[in-house]
């Protein structure tokens, strides 16, 4: 594909004149003058995008409030009728017992993946910090987890979780532990497992955009603080970390929006199961409209779902802003 | 650092990777094992056997292909709505510029089961249910965004003297893209590319959401109704997980350079 877009036309092509040279034109404005053209022509490249964003995404948000507000059910999709509720759908998600499962779910999910996936990437990353042989390739071979579909990644976990025949009991087994413990299939144990496995999804990109992040503070200040005496976890507590900051910033808040909406991962493993201990907002959201065909309440539940994430929109553009200003990448 | 350290660091090293990529080694070794009954299974394939492999691509092909497919068209339609854009947003002083781009930070944000859920009806009415292209254009939603993103900081990086040399010469707008622009970009292109592909293969959400018959159905879903029954033949399974993650190995070998420079721009630009 690139190569027939690069190929499309040889640099050292002679450029014939296609376009008469401007003439001196009137005053600016209407689209006949060829200023006018020309600005109509810089639009037409904007206009496939925005108008794809407008469909793609913005319709979807718009459609998705007016639907929290109506009965749309499979019915709808025969009859093309879809009553207004007011905030019957509202009413019905949050008083469900689900609900509070869900949000708890949520926040446990996202604040024990984000916080593993950092504390570990970062660990890793500044492992690899320190050159040795081979460090280069064993870093790139490390992305590879995060680069497969991550229904392939909850297929093998389910398999490797499962408790009759997985490889973790069978290694537990092994090391002399008497216990089967059903990583999947336990209330008690379900929701660790799958933030245990998204921990591991997480690691190769915190890792590589944290090493991006050191690889940019100066050599020359951890020369400057082993002179005074620091080096080590007070040169890491004191140079990198503050250098570190905006870097820090973009990867957590860019984590917990990925993360809050993570909806495969958790679908492969358990599909929200046993009995709702890993049913998240997004995955409810999911079983409202496509499973029991709700899509009012599926709507309602999405809606709850954009809140949460507009949130950490906010917070997320004033760190990017920062790390832009601040880091300077 | 110049700090350097000896091969024993390259031994933790090894470690640490044979500790997060085992589970990889695990799909390979169980793909390999020779199916029948769920027993514990060896450690090492030494009953080295591809009948998961031969059922893998007997149940699976089609749907293997129908990622291809759809995989390919996303990112046929994601630069060609993408690069323009990109360049655009990086060159032209357009009114209403800044106002996009934070329109497709903003878009980062939004769950894709709220897109699913709203195009559902859509799609229904306009007939775009069980079809690739309904497919394609859904995915092109993960790679739009991040193609503009990426393809834009790149962009920036041309010197201006180069595009205004060749409107100097007289090439109008089109043809000082088509001619100067887009040759330049080619890196900028492959890793768009790459990934927008990545993403539309590895997509599961649409393919579950949009997708209501056996017709058209991309090979993550195919795995997902794969697991959802009960399953006696894990080789199968994991033989269609490693065919699954085909790709991804394949660009990670071919491309590394593109790949950790996308996953470093995607997230800081």
């Amino acid at each position: 594909m690139a190569e027939r877009a690069g190929g499309v036309a040889a640099p050292e092509r002679p450029l014939v004149s296609t376009a008469a040279p401007e003439p001196v034109s009137g005053p600016a404005g209407g689209w006949r003058s060829p200023r006018g053209r020309e600005r109509l022509l810089q639009l037409g490249f904007l206009v496939p995008a925005v108008l794809y964003l407008v469909v793609f995404f913005g319709y979807p948000v718009v459609q998705n409030l007016l639907m929290g507000f109506q009965e749309y059910t499979t019915r709808t999709f025969y009859t093309g009728e879809a009553p207004w509720v007011g905030l019957d759908n509202y009413a019905a998600v949050i008083s469900s017992n689900v609900f509070g499962t869900a949000l708890l779910n949520t926040a446990l999910f996202t604040a024990g993946s984000i916080a593993g996936q950092f504390v570990l990437g970062l660990a890793i990353a500044v492992f690899f910090h320190r050159r040795f042989p081979l460090g280069g390739l064993l870093r790139s071979l490390l992305l590879l987890p995060w680069l497969i579909p991550l229904i392939v990644s909850g297929a093998v976990w389910r398999w490797i979780l499962d408790q009759d025949n997985g490889a973790l009991n069978q290694f537990l087994g092994a090391l002399g532990v008497a216990d089967r413990p059903g990583w999947l299939t336990s209330t008690s144990l379900a929701l660790i497992a799958v933030i245990a496995v998204n921990i591991w999804i997480g690691i190769p990109f915190n890792t590589t955009i944290l090493y991006g992040g050191l690889q940019d503070v100066p050599e020359e200040l951890y020369e400057a603080a082993a002179l005074d005496g620091a080096t080590g976890w007070r040169a890491f507590r004191h140079v990198t970390w503050p250098l570190l900051r905006p870097v820090v910033a973009v990867v957590l808040v860019l984590g917990v929006v990925y993360t809050i909406k993570v909806l495969d991962i958790i679908l492969g493993l358990t599909d929200g199961g046993p009995a709702n201990a890993t049913q998240t907002v997004a995955t409810q959201a999911y079983h409202l409209s496509f499973q029991e065909f709700r899509f009012g309440e599926g709507a309602a539940m999405g809606n709850v779902l954009i809140v949460i994430s507009l949130v950490f929109a906010l917070l997320y553009l004033r760190a990017n802003r920062r790390a832009l200003v601040g880091g300077g990448r | 650092m110049t700090r350097r350290r000896g091969w024993g660091s390259t031994l933790v090293g090894v470690l640490i990777l044979a500790v997060l990529l085992f589970p990889l080694y695990w799909m390979l070794n169980v793909s390999l094992q020779p199916s029948g009954s769920a027993v514990r299974t060896p450690w090492i394939p030494l009953d080295l056997s591809f009948d998961g492999y031969a059922t893998a691509l007997r149940e699976q092909g089609g749907n293997l292909v129908t990622s291809l497919v759809v995989s390919l068209g996303t990112v046929v339609v994601s630069l060609l709505i993408a690069t323009p854009a990109a360049y655009a947003l990086a060159r032209f002083r357009v009114r209403g510029a800044g106002v996009v781009l934070f329109a497709i930070l903003l878009s980062q944000m939004i769950p894709g089961i709220v897109v699913a859920n709203a195009l559902y009806d859509v799609y229904s009415d306009l007939g775009l249910l069980n079809s690739v292209p309904g497919l394609i254009l859904a995915d092109a939603s993960h790679g739009i965004p991040f193609a503009i993103i990426i393809m834009r900081a790149f962009l920036l990086a041309i010197p201006s003297e180069v595009i205004e040399a060749a409107r100097v010469d007289g090439a109008g707008q089109i043809r000082t893209f088509v001619a100067i622009v887009l040759p330049m970009s080619r890196n900028a292109l492959v890793t768009a590319g790459l990934f927008t592909f990545l993403f539309a293969w590895s997509d599961f959400l649409f393919a579950l959401t949009l997708t209501t018959t056996e017709q058209v159905r991309p090979v993550t879903l195919g795995i997902f109704t794969y697991i959802g029954t009960y399953i006696n033949d894990w080789s199968s399974v994991m033989a269609t997980a490693v065919l699954a993650s085909v790709p991804a190995v394949v660009l990670l070998v071919v491309a590394q350079r593109f790949v950790t420079a996308g996953v470093a721009s995607g997230a800081l630009k």
